[in-house]
C-alpha cells in the first residue's frame, strides 16, 4: 500500500504541472488562437533561471519562485511583440509552427551549454525531510507541490473567472474589435495574456526543478503529454483545464503502480478513448 | 480563417506543360548523378526524405491538415520492412511491400481517430499518436529499443537487381521516388484532389455541396499515410538500419520543415525543400546542436517572412503553378 500511495503522490505532482500548463496553454489559445509549441521550452527557461538565481547570485528558491515567472513572462511577452503578433489573422498553423521553431531555437542553444544531463538543485531547507501521516510517509516538499499549484490554479481561476479584468479578457477573447470599441487596449491585454500564460510554465519549472532536475529537454516531451491532455480536456473552460490536468496525473500514477509498462503511455491511450467516445473533449466545444 | 496559399491558379494545359518539363528535367538531372562524382548516398537519403516530405505535402498542402506525426509513418514501415528483411529473410520486393502494408494499417488506424478533430486539434493529435507509437516501439523487443534494427541485408531485388551494389540501388530508390512522386501528382490533379483543395479553402461550402468532406480527409490520411510508409521502406536500404530516430517527434518536425522551406501546397518544394534540409545537416554535422537552434531559426524566418517557401515565391514570381 506505501508504494501506491507513492505512486499517487508522484501522479498528484505530475497532476500540478499537467494543470499549470494546459491552464496557460488555454488562457493563451483564447486569446492568441495560438497554441503555444513552446510551452515546454518556457517551462525548462523558468527552472534554468532558478537553477542560474541560487548557482550564480545565491538568491534561494523563495525569490525564484518570483522571479523565475516575471524574468520568463517578459521573455514571453518580448516574443509575443516581436514575432507572434504578426500572425494575427493567419491561419492558425503558423502560430504552432512558430512557436514549434521558437522551442528548438531555446531547447538547443540550452544543450548546447549544458549538455542533455541534469543538473542538480537542492530542496529549500524549510521543505527539507518528511511527515508520518499514518499510512504513508509524505515527503514535504512533494506535498508542498501539490497545495501550491493548487492554489496558483485556483487563483488564476478566480482572475479569469471573477475579477473585472477577466471579465474584460473573456470579452476580448469573443469579440476584440468591439472591445476595442471600448476603450480597453486589446493588443496590450494579449501581450499580458502571453505573459501570464508562459509565467505559470516557468512556475512549474521552478516547482519541478528539485524533483526532477534542471535538464534542456525536459519541458520537451512533458510538452507533447500536455498536448494530448488539452485534447481531452478541451480548452473551453479553465476550471476543465485544471481538474483534467489533475485527474490525468493520478491516472498516470495508478498505472505506474499497476501496470508500470504503460505509464508512459495511458495518457495517449486515454486521448484516444475520449475522442473515439465524445470527439469534442469532455469539457469542449466543436472546434 | 485565411487560406494556407493565398494565390490558387486553374489547373490549365499550359500549366501541365510546365510541371511536365520541370519533371522531366528533375527526373534527368537525378538519373545523372551517379556519373557525376557527388556522393550517392547523400542523394539516395534525400530522395526518401523528399518522398516522405511530398506524402506529407498531399496532406497538407492540398487537404489543409498539418499532421505533426508524419515520423510514425517512416518509422512503422522501416520496422516492419527491417523485420520482414532481416528475421523472416523476405526478398527486397516483398520486404517493401510488407513496410507499406504497416503503415497502411497504421494511416487507417490512426487516420480515424485524428480526422474527428479539425485544425489545431489535429496537429496535437497526430503528434500525441506518433509519441504513443514512439513509447510503443521504445519497449517492444522486435524493434531491439534503443539499439534497432541493424545490418540489415540488402539482397537482390526481383532476383535480378543487386542492391548491394551502390549504382543499382540508387536507380532503384530513385524509380521508387519518381514513381511516389507522379502518383502523388496524379491525386492533386484528379476530381479528388480538386475536392480536397475546395476542403482546404472552405470545408463548410464543401460540405453545403453535399460532399462528404470526412471521407475525402480519410482517404487523403491512408494515402498519404501510406507514401510515407514507402518512403520508409526505401530508407531501410539506404540506411540498412530501423531506429528509433525515425519515429521520434524531431522527425515529423524536420518533415515539416523540409514541406515548408519548399513551399506548402507546391508540387516541387517538398523535394527542393528535402535537399536543402538533408544537405544543410550534412554540412553542419560537426556543429551539434547549433544544427537544432538553426533548424528553429528557419522555422521562424519562413513562417514570419517567406510563408510561400523556395517554390512557392518563385512560382508567385512567374504566375505559374509548380
Amino acid at each position: 500500500m506505501q508504494a501506491l500511495y507513492a505512486q499517487l503522490l508522484v501522479g498528484l505532482i505530475n497532476g500540478s504541472f499537467y494543470a499549470l500548463l494546459s491552464l496557460g496553454l488555454a488562457v493563451i489559445f483564447g486569446m492568441l488562437n495560438i497554441i503555444n509549441f513552446a510551452h515546454g521550452a518556457l517551462y525548462m527557461m523558468g527552472a534554468f533561471v532558478a537553477y542560474f538565481l541560487l548557482s550564480l547570485g545565491g538568491i534561494n528558491y523563495w525569490w525564484a519562485l518570483l522571479i523565475a515567472p516575471i524574468v520568463v513572462g517578459v521573455f514571453g511577452m518580448i516574443l509575443e511583440r516581436t514575432m507572434l503578433q504578426w500572425l494575427t489573422g493567419l491561419d492558425h498553423l503558423y502560430g504552432l509552427l512558430l512557436t514549434f521553431g521558437i522551442a528548438l531555437i531555446v531547447q538547443g542553444v540550452f544543450q548546447n551549454y549544458f549538455g542533455s544531463s541534469g543538473l542538480p538543485y537542492a530542496i529549500p531547507d524549510q521543505l527539507k525531510g518528511g511527515m508520518n501521516l499514518g499510512f504513508m510517509f509524505l515527503p514535504i516538499y512533494r506535498g508542498w507541490v501539490v497545495v501550491f499549484s493548487l492554489v496558483v490554479c485556483i487563483a488564476t481561476w478566480f482572475l479569469i473567472e471573477k475579477t473585472r479584468l477577466g471579465a474584460n479578457l473573456r470579452a476580448a477573447t469573443e469579440n476584440p474589435t468591439l472591445v476595442r470599441a471600448f476603450g480597453i487596449n486589446v493588443p496590450r491585454m494579449i501581450t499580458l495574456t502571453y505573459g501570464l500564460g508562459v509565467g505559470l510554465a516557468a512556475l512549474a519549472g521552478v516547482l519541478s526543478a528539485p524533483i526532477n532536475q534542471v535538464r534542456p529537454l525536459m519541458g520537451a516531451d512533458l510538452i507533447i503529454v500536455v498536448f494530448a491532455v488539452v485534447v481531452i480536456g478541451g480548452m473551453g473552460s479553465i476550471m476543465g483545464s485544471i481538474l483534467t490536468g489533475f485527474a490525468l496525473g493520478v491516472i498516470e500514477g495508478l498505472t505506474k503502480y499497476f501496470y508500470p509498462e504503460a505509464s508512459n503511455t495511458v495518457v495517449f491511450v486515454l486521448m484516444v478513448l475520449v475522442l473515439l467516445v465524445k470527439p469534442t473533449g469532455l469539457t469542449g466545444r466543436a472546434a | 480563417m485565411t487560406a494556407l496559399t493565398d494565390d490558387t491558379l486553374p489547373v490549365t494545359p499550359r500549366a501541365i506543360r510546365d510541371e511536365m518539363i520541370v519533371f522531366v528535367v528533375m527526373a534527368l538531372l537525378l538519373a545523372a548523378v551517379p556519373f557525376s562524382g557527388i556522393y550517392p548516398f547523400f542523394v539516395m537519403q534525400a530522395l526518401c526524405f523528399a518522398l516522405l516530405a511530398c506524402a506529407f505535402n498531399l496532406l497538407i498542402g492540398y487537404g489543409g491538415l498539418l499532421s505533426f506525426g508524419h515520423a510514425m509513418f517512416l518509422g512503422t514501415a522501416g520496422y516492419c520492412s527491417a523485420h520482414a528483411l532481416k528475421v523472416w529473410a523476405l526478398p527486397p520486393e516483398l520486404g517493401i511491400l510488407v513496410g507499406v502494408a504497416g503503415a497502411f494499417v497504421l494511416s487507417i488506424i490512426t487516420g480515424y481517430i485524428s480526422i474527428r478533430r479539425q485544425g489545431i486539434y489535429f496537429s496535437m493529435i497526430t503528434l500525441a499518436l506518433s509519441q504513443l507509437l514512439y513509447f510503443v516501439y521504445l519497449q517492444a523487443p522486435f524493434t531491439h529499443g534503443e539499439d534497432g534494427i541493424q545490418g540489415i541485408p540488402q539482397g537482390r531485388m526481383f532476383g535480378v537487381f543487386d542492391l548491394t551494389k551502390p549504382t543499382v540501388l540508387y536507380y532503384v530508390v530513385l524509380v521508387g521516388f519518381l514513381a511516389g512522386f507522379l502518383l502523388i501528382y496524379r491525386i492533386i490533379n484528379s476530381p479528388f484532389g480538386e475536392v480536397l483543395k475546395s476542403i482546404r479553402e472552405n470545408e463548410q461550402r464543401a460540405i453545403s455541396l453535399g460532399y462528404r468532406t470526412d471521407h475525402y480527409k480519410f482517404l487523403a490520411f491512408v494515402l498519404s499515410g501510406t507514401l510515407a510508409g514507402f518512403a520508409g521502406s526505401l530508407k531501410v536500404f539506404v540506411a540498412q538500419n530501423a531506429s528509433l530516430t525515425d519515429v521520434h517527434w524531431s522527425m515529423s518536425g524536420e518533415v515539416v520543415l523540409m514541406t515548408l522551406v519548399g513551399g506548402l501546397g507546391t508540387i516541387f518544394g517538398p523535394v527542393v525543400g528535402a535537399f536543402a534540409i538533408i544537405a544543410m545537416q550534412q554540412y553542419l554535422a560537426g556543429f551539434g546542436q547549433w544544427v537544432t537552434v538553426i533548424q528553429g531559426s528557419i522555422f521562424v524566418i519562413c513562417v514570419l517572412t517567406f510563408r510561400r517557401g523556395v517554390i512557392g515565391e518563385i512560382a508567385h514570381y512567374l504566375r505559374r503553378s509548380l
